[in-house]
């Protein structure tokens, strides 16, 4: 029996995922449809006056951004779980963090990349200027992999709970404040006309840590979970 | 060294420790509070620009500078009980949890009472005071997760983790909230120069915070005695214990 070596079993798990999503696409549309949705409740509520939705279009687009990646934190690991291949995956004899990378690499693929398609469009229903479109591009690209990486160690943490998903949006949503706050202020900066560089470095940075760190705490999560 | 360590380790060592400790602790926090007070409300003179309403500092400060030692408290024990599976640090970590709450709390409610007069408004969104309210999320994360799971030994490692997790995020939050407030500064807000405190003031202000730092040990001690009393309901000690009385 020849043993795979890890890249191979990234790339395995990466593509076991995005297969299981594409047989099953009510879960990929959710999250996007609920993103879009929540965007359209806001000019319902505040009234359309195209000034005061491009002053708050960065604000509600990321903010709803923030509510759709939690919603669908669930189902990075939920499955899995219920149909035992959780366990097995524990029981490999790769290092879990690099399999829960691989993990949460599909679940970013499903969820957060539609979001970046549908962001500009959203945008522009919006009014955004058209020069902070790039930086909600970019911002996007940069952030919603931080919110699927540290999300998924709440997932981790609540995954054998019934009532799992009220206690998830209080153990993750405070921990996503920094992303907020400078991806927020990256497309509030640009469409005033600002240099955004600093806080695009942050949300880099943001990127790079979660990337480096979280997958170690997911994999003792659910360690702990699974015991 | 290490010897005393296991030692205070055992759970009925320690509560029968604790349970010496906790009058006298209760004596030294009685007279570090009332001389912070007395220090704090009467010798200390009023302030050139806010008047007699800055004294509520002396209440603020300490408990804000609690509620992150507190946290700390905690992401040490979550170190301890990953890496040793202490059962007294599980229990030191959840005790800790509703006392580092009330005190970040305390630090929010008498923080809204001071910005009534001075700020014109119950609350304004300052950084300190914003980054103190998810400072408060992330402790009620904290309860709420070890309540949600049945069996606590998991519960308390599923805390351990978060605590850890947590601390981590604290300076992040923290300093990026300070950097949000400076974008986007409120017109309410009046800044106030930034004169060194005066000894007067400053000698109760750290007699409050060592009489709060002597409370949260003895709460903790007092809360932590009755959480390990419920978790080794079925061991042998506590059953010695409940005869003996």
């Amino acid at each position: 029996m020849n043993r795979l070596s890890l890249t191979q079993a990234f790339i395995f798990l990466l593509r076991r995922d995005l297969t299981l999503v594409l047989r099953n696409r009510g879960e990929f549309a959710n999250p996007l449809l609920f993103f879009i949705l929540v965007i359209t409740l806001f000019p319902l509520a505040i009234g359309a006056i195209p000034e005061l939705l491009a002053r708050i279009a960065p604000g509600i687009i990321w903010v709803a951004a923030l509510l759709a990646a939690m919603l669908s934190l669930d189902s990075i690991f939920r499955s899995d779980f219920e149909d035992g291949s959780l366990e097995q995956l524990l029981l490999s004899a790769h290092p879990m963090a690099v399999l829960v990378l691989a993990k949460v690499c599909a679940h970013w693929l499903v969820t957060g990349l539609p979001l970046l398609i549908m962001a500009p469009i959203l945008a522009e229903m919006l009014g955004m200027a058209e020069e902070a479109q790039g930086i909600l591009f970019i911002t996007i690209l940069l952030g919603t992999p931080v919110l699927s990486l540290i999300g998924s160690i709440g997932v981790a943490l609540t995954i054998g709970l019934r009532k799992g998903g009220i206690i998830l949006s209080l153990l993750v949503l405070p921990l996503y404040v920094p992303v907020l706050i400078f991806a927020a202020s990256a497309i509030d900066g640009a469409s005033a006309g600002f240099e955004v560089t600093k806080q695009i470095n942050m949300l880099l940075a943001f990127l790079f840590l979660a990337l480096s760190l979280s997958p170690w705490a997911t994999a003792s999560a659910l360690r702990m979970s699974m015991s | 060294m290490f010897l005393w360590f296991h030692k205070l380790g055992s759970p009925p060592h320690f509560y029968r420790i604790a349970g010496r400790w906790i009058p006298w602790l209760l004596a030294i926090f009685a007279v570090l509070l009332l001389s912070g007070l007395y220090g704090g409300l009467f010798v200390a003179p009023p302030d050139y620009q806010q008047g007699e309403s800055y004294r509520i500092i002396f209440i603020h400060v300490p408990s804000a500078w609690m509620s992150l030692f507190i946290y700390v408290v905690m992401a040490f024990c979550g170190v301890v009980v990953l890496v040793w599976r202490m059962k007294l640090a599980e229990v030191v970590l959840i005790s800790s949890a509703p006392i580092g709450a009330s005190f970040t709390f305390l630090a929010l409610a008498t923080g809204s009472l001071w910005g009534k007069p001075m700020w014109g408004t119950w609350w304004v969104w300052d950084a300190r005071l914003t980054s103190e309210l998810i400072l408060l999320f992330l402790y009620l994360g904290v309860i709420g997760l070890h309540n949600a799971i049945d069996d606590k030994r998991i519960a308390s490692r599923a805390v351990a983790i978060l605590a850890i997790v947590g601390v981590v995020n604290i300076p992040i939050i923290h300093y990026s909230v300070e950097w949000w407030h400076s974008l986007h500064q409120g017109p309410t807000v009046t800044k106030f120069d930034k004169p060194s405190i005066h000894l007067s003031m400053l000698i109760p202000l750290l007699l409050m915070a060592l009489a709060f730092k002597v409370y949260y040990v003895l709460t903790l001690f007092q809360s932590s005695r009755a959480e390990l009393l419920k978790r080794e309901r079925n061991s042998k000690w506590v059953e010695e214990l409940s005869r003996g009385q």
